[in-house]
């Protein structure tokens, strides 16, 4: 039986449509990994967006952000499919 | 365990298909924390696997909406009634998780009486109050937990302790009373603070999931559109100016200590309702009673005389003893703020149809035992209609002709049977004669059950008795 390889570093995805740009996920995050994009989203926020690399998995900004869906959170060792 | 995935809770739908515009996304202002308890709360389900038996009461406010996003069962009640809705759902369903949500404004302000019950009965449902200071949905009035100083749209000065009063502090309040079992104030703050959230979420249902007790968690949270701040700056005003006023922590847990215990389930079947209201089974309903003449049929009563004079005990017998004889009936009382001395008066209603509305207010009887009562209701009897007077205390006959009247000396007859008090009863026994709308053995079969005093009932047969023979020997110049 061979065991499924988990993910070798955790990682951040952001659903830009669901982000209503409040900026507490960019303020909560200790890796300061993430940012506030130059462009609108169809709501007209600016979605936050992830630098691409340094994410811990720590979950803060998953705990601070008020939208169900727009921040999922991947920690190291996650197996399977991305749920976004 | 240890989630791998931070995502969307099973237990939010994919799609708010109730919401209309986008249905991917909340209608919570940006930066809002009932968006971040919702996710605890949703995220609590999913891991105690209690989707199935969770019931969710949305309030009045911002948060009345909770129903687009919960996949649970959902009901959205009045303006600070979630606790008397809850305490109805979990006592008819104990085996139901019931979660009521309710904003600061809900909870403290219109709805401050109904969670203060709910409390002290120890309703073994879960409470989580979201206190952000203001009345978010109506566009940022003071709330009661608006701090002093604080501007809002009814406080533009700022609130002051002269004018307004302090703030109410709710888990304080609550913690006082005997029966709580756990009562905590937390804050979305910072992410430590925020797990602290989660923590007492967890809490306070599993105690419901153990079947302990009230639980009560108070949330502060931020509404930077009531507040009119950025999310960011409203995250640090609750620091500087909420956190010192509304202090955190644990303020009553005696969940430990308690053994799980089951209230008893309140079952609402016909037989128990009937029992409850004396409502006699299908098998003690009379089917063999001759309908009265046509005048006479579907009686539309009010019974009217001074308070004291049994007016609502008759109108009691009249509408037990017509459901014996198989009619539908109604009885409202309608008591006068003066009770003794003044006038009461009640309406029956007995009818072979069902009825609409037990108010009447065009009487086709009315039964006067005083002055007043006949001076105020004899004009709105129905024509070809009936009433019944007691001469003993009525010096004046109605001046009606298009109705037929009977004049019986019920007080002074009652006086000699050695009860005064028992005029009512004369009077029944007169309208039941003089109408035939039930024979006299179906009212004395239903004396038992408005009557408590045992021991007065062959007095009470008696004076119906005197009531039915007055009519046979007078009715003819009646
Ligand atoms: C019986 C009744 N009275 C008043 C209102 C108006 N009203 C709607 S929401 C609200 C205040 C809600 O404030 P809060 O409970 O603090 O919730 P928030 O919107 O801040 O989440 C009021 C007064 C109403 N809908 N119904
Ligand atoms: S999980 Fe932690 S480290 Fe990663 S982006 Fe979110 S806050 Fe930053
Ligand atoms: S906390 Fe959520 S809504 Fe706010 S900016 Fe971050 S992702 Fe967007
Ligand atoms: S008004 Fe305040 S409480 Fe209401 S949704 Fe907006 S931020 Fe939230």
């Amino acid at each position: 039986m061979s065991k499924a390889v988990g993910l070798e570093k955790a990682k951040v995805v952001i659903r830009e449509d669901e982000c209503k740009g409040c900026n507490l996920c960019i303020e909560a995050c200790p890796e300061d990994v993430l940012f506030e994009q130059k462009y609108l989203n169809r709501m007209g926020y600016h979605p936050a967006g992830y630098v691409g690399e340094g994410c811990s998995g720590c979950g803060y900004c998953f705990y601070q952000c008020p939208e169900p869906g727009a921040i999922t959170v991947y920690k190291k060792g996650y197996v399977g499919e991305e749920v976004a | 365990m240890a989630e791998k995935v931070l995502t969307k809770a099973a237990s939010f739908y994919d799609v708010y298909e109730r919401k209309s515009g986008a249905q991917d996304v909340t209608h919570y202002c940006p930066g809002c924390g009932h968006g971040v308890l919702h996710k605890l709360i949703a995220e609590a389900i999913d891991d105690f696997g209690i989707r199935d038996q969770t019931i969710f009461i949305s309030p009045v406010g911002c948060s009345v909406f909770a129903y687009y996003y919960f996949r649970v069962g959902n009901i959205q009640v009045a303006h600070g009634r979630a606790p008397a809705v809850a305490t109805g759902i979990k006592r008819t369903h104990p085996e139901s998780i019931v979660i009521s949500y309710q904003g600061d404004g809900d909870l403290a302000a219109i709805g401050g009486n109904n969670i203060l019950q709910a409390a002290n009965r120890g309703e073994k449902i879960t409470v989580f109050f979201i206190n952000n200071a203001i009345y978010g949905m109506t566009g940022g009035q003071m709330a009661p937990t608006t701090l002093i100083g604080q501007r809002t749209t009814t406080t533009p000065r700022g609130r002051t302790a002269a004018n307004e009063g302090f703030p109410l502090k709710m888990c304080e309040l609550i913690s006082t009373l005997e029966s709580p079992i756990y009562v905590e104030r937390v804050a979305l703050t910072d992410p430590k603070n925020t797990s602290k959230v989660r923590r007492a979420v967890r809490k306070a249902l599993r105690n419901q999931i153990e079947n302990k007790g009230f639980s009560f968690v108070e949330v502060l949270s931020a509404c930077p559109s009531g507040w009119k701040m950025t999310s960011v700056q409203a995250k640090q005003w609750m620091v500087d100016n909420l956190l010192p006023q509304f202090p955190l922590g644990v303020f009553k847990d005696v969940s430990k200590e308690l053994e799980p215990s089951e209230r008893s389930k309140v079952v609402f079947s016909t037989e128990n309702m009937n029992e409850l209201l004396n409502i006699p089974s299908e098998e003690n309903i009379r089917t063999d009673v001759p309908k009265p003449l046509t005048k006479f049929q579907n009686p539309r009563i009010i019974l009217a005389g001074f308070g004291g004079q049994g007016i609502l005990m008759l109108g009691l017998g009249l509408a037990q003893a017509g459901m014996q004889a198989g009619y539908h009936v109604s009885w409202i009382p309608s008591y006068g703020p003066e009770m003794r001395g003044g006038t009461a008066n009640c309406h029956v209603i007995l009818s072979e149809e069902r009825i609409g509305s037990p108010t009447v207010s065009k009487p086709t009887v009315l039964v006067a035992m005083n002055l007043p009562s006949l001076e105020k209701f004899e004009s709105q009897v129905e024509p070809g209609g009936l009433i019944i007077y007691d001469s003993s205390l009525i010096n004046q006959s109605p001046k009606r002709k298009d109705v037929k009247v009977l004049g019986i000396p019920a007080t002074e007859m009652a006086d000699n049977l050695g009860n005064t008090r028992i005029a009512n009863m004369i009077v029944l026994g007169a309208y039941i004669a003089i109408t035939g709308i039930m024979p006299k053995d179906v009212v004395v079969d239903a004396l038992p059950i408005f009557i408590k005093h045992k021991k007065l009932i062959p007095l009470n047969v008696q004076a119906i008795e005197k009531g039915m023979a007055f009519v046979d020997k007078n009715n003819g110049h009646a």
